[in-house]
């Protein structure tokens, strides 16, 4: 498990500023070695030894599942990597700004021989805090790369007011209620802020931010919603995990990420799930801690989910 | 089970390569392996050639007189017998996704959907793919070059002004394979299945019931059987009836708890060679299905990534991921 190599995605619109991250990563003291994979297009330099252009090439897998679509290029060139081990000990992937990262993600979980050799760890999403606002109007490419996101980094906020920013935050939690923000300048944020997240792991999912999962009613786009779902108590499996497969597999193309931590009745360990369209992860994790309240969390990411159905059908499964 | 009185591994002479073996071949008499550090080996006693500097070699192909490979300088590189190596192309450091030999001389490459014929005088012809080019694979006769990518293959008269013929079939096609015959089309899906295409009508042939890719092929000397790769045995399909595979099941060969990485048949006999993940390499009869053991599973020397005969089928060279490599001698 540990030796695969990890791999970390870094999406973002147009001048959001993935690329000056990328040369921070690349030429912070860290002693690292980094193999990155860029879209051929790419304007500006990068500073590092192992750079490979990429066609971002998307193909569907012929497999019946319609959202299923990876990316044919990265297979190749994560096979090709891999012959060259030792040579580095991560993998950095920058889409280009128009990208969908869903199809950059489900290559992980698809192709066996890349998920065999290569792990996702985080999909990390630049968003420029001063032009949000018009991009989430005119590019829905930008709501589904804050929707993917484990971590947001907020860039260029000194050129909005305070309550400018506030309003950004805002918008970006009616995307994507669990992603970490971090606030930023000249995309400064710390390298372990941004690597080694393990966002992908089930036994490290990181807790859903819980003032998000009470705050239900933060201005919607309606296009792309976090429903969050908070219910104390326990749930019956036999009812939940029916439940959850078919509602995946009939709404994967609309959801774009789900994640959720799970009381079980009788069930003395977490239940872990997360998934990407129609691709559908889950474990039992650690105990729940004797002072920890019993409950069950998750957050459904996507297009026209209707809020009321999801609620209505998990409440259905409580004990 | 596996008699000791029926192993080869007292006749298996170690070859030190030291990294990632992307071909292990015979040119002539000569045991060559192509490391993916960009080294050559040469001969028992490892004289090493870097033919593409330190950059990495990607892919690589063989014929009796030369290797040829492919590296992410971008560079396609023979190498002789020798050492002596000469450039064929150079794609500016696009990496290089797939070569392939054919007749009299002539040579393929590809990058991304950039899809080079060289003829054997040296004459460079270029066609664009409508995806990438995956696989590439020249006719047995004539100079006919088989490209596969993403929802079909193309077959490609390099020579001609004509657009070349497509052949579609739906999903990501990976390496691709004529019959000895020119009659069949074989190419590996994405989906861990083979689609085959008989030329002639263009019927469809769906080889499916892979647990993973196949990423080896080989073909019996007689051109009637096709090896594959990819199951917990070696997947061997008949091609001698003029339907080919359709509607016949395969054999089976060297079923084992681990998946076949590479196969190899003899040269002379219905032998076929069957690598596997866990390092280990037997020999299997087709007409009896007799095994013998040429190495056993090896921890941490990684699958098997290529093996080749020489011409006579007395010498057979493998090497695997990790960089264990060597020579079997049969008696």
């Amino acid at each position: 498990m540990s030796d695969k190599i990890p791999v970390t995605v870094l999406t973002g619109y147009l001048g959001a500023g993935k690329t000056t991250l990328l040369n921070r990563i690349l030429t912070e003291p860290h002693g690292k070695k980094f193999a990155v994979i860029v879209n051929e297009f790419g304007e500006i330099g990068i500073d590092n030894d192992l750079v490979v252009g990429a066609d971002e090439e998307v193909f569907e897998m012929n497999n019946g599942c319609i959202c299923c679509t990876v990316r044919g290029d990265l297979i190749r060139i994560i096979e090709g990597l891999m012959k060259r081990k030792g040579k580095f000990d991560a993998i950095i992937v920058e889409t280009t700004g128009l990208a969908d990262p869903a199809p950059v993600a489900q290559t992980f979980f698809v192709d066996e021989d890349v998920s065999a050799r290569a792990r996702l760890d985080a999909v990390i999403t630049v968003v420029d805090a001063r032009w949000l606002k018009d991009q989430l109007k005119d590019a829905p490419e930008v709501k589904n790369q804050i929707a993917f996101a484990d971590v947001i980094v907020l860039n260029k906020i000194d050129l909005v007011s305070a309550d400018e920013l506030v309003d950004v935050e805002k918008n970006i939690r009616a995307i994507n209620a669990y992603a970490t923000i971090h606030k930023t300048t000249h995309s400064a944020v710390s390298l372990d802020a941004v690597l080694g997240k393990n966002a992908f792991d089930l036994d490290r999912i990181l807790d859903i931010a819980p003032e998000f999962l009470e705050d239900v009613h933060v201005h919607h786009d309606e296009s792309v919603q976090s429903v969050a779902i908070n219910l104390p108590g326990d749930i019956d499996p036999e009812k939940f995990m029916p439940w959850l497969n078919e509602f995946t597999q009939a709404e994967g193309p609309n959801i774009l990420r789900c994640k959720g931590i799970l009381s079980f009745k009788d069930e003395p360990k977490r239940f872990v799930f997360q998934g990407v369209h129609m691709i559908l992860d889950g474990d039992l994790q650690r105990d729940w801690k004797a002072d920890e309240v019993r409950q069950s969390k998750m957050v459904f990411i996507g297009h026209k989910l209707n809020r009321a159905v999801i609620e209505k059908a998990v409440e259905a499964c409580r004990v | 089970m596996i008699d000791a009185s029926e192993s080869l591994t007292q006749r298996v002479e170690p070859l030190e390569a030291g990294e990632h073996v992307i071909a292990a071949r015979f040119i002539g008499e000569q045991p060559v392996l192509a490391l993916a550090g960009g080294t050559v080996t040469l001969g028992m006693n490892h004289q090493r050639v870097q033919p593409h500097g330190d950059a990495a070699i990607l892919v690589a192909s063989s014929d009796d007189t030369m290797l040829l490979t492919g590296g992410d300088d971008g560079k396609i590189i023979t190498t002789k017998h020798d050492g002596s190596s000469t450039v064929l192309g150079d794609e500016k450091g696009k990496w290089i996704d797939a070569v392939a030999i054919g007749t009299s001389g002539a040579t393929a490459w590809s990058t991304g959907k950039k899809v080079v014929a060289r003829d054997g005088k040296g004459a460079l012809k270029e066609w664009l793919a409508p995806t990438t080019a995956q696989g590439l694979a020249f006719a047995p006769k004539g100079y006919r070059l088989a490209i596969s990518h993403y929802n079909g293959s193309s077959l490609w008269f390099p020579n001609t002004e004509g657009k070349p013929e497509f052949r579609e079939w739906k999903g990501s096609h990976l390496d691709v394979t004529f019959s000895q015959d020119g009659r069949f089309l074989v190419t590996s899906m994405q989906e861990n299945t083979l689609h085959g295409w008989r030329l002639a009508d263009g019927k469809d042939m769906r080889m499916s019931g892979y647990p993973s890719k196949t990423r080896s092929f080989s073909w019996s000397h007689d051109g009637y059987w096709l090896a594959t790769s990819g199951a917990d045995a070696a997947i061997i399909w008949p091609f001698k009836d003029k339907d080919g595979p359709m509607g016949k099941a395969p054999r089976e060969c060297g079923v084992r708890h681990s998946k076949v990485s590479a196969v190899s048949f003899h040269p002379r006999a219905l032998v076929v060679a069957i690598g596997y993940e866990d390092g280990c390499i037997l020999l299997c009869r087709l007409t009896d299905s007799a095994e013998l053991l040429v190495r056993p599973a090896i921890q941490n020397e990684g699958r098997v990534t290529s093996m080749g005969w020489n011409k006579t089928g007395n010498r057979m060279i493998f090497g695997t991921e990790e960089g264990a490599a060597g020579v079997l001698t049969l008696p």
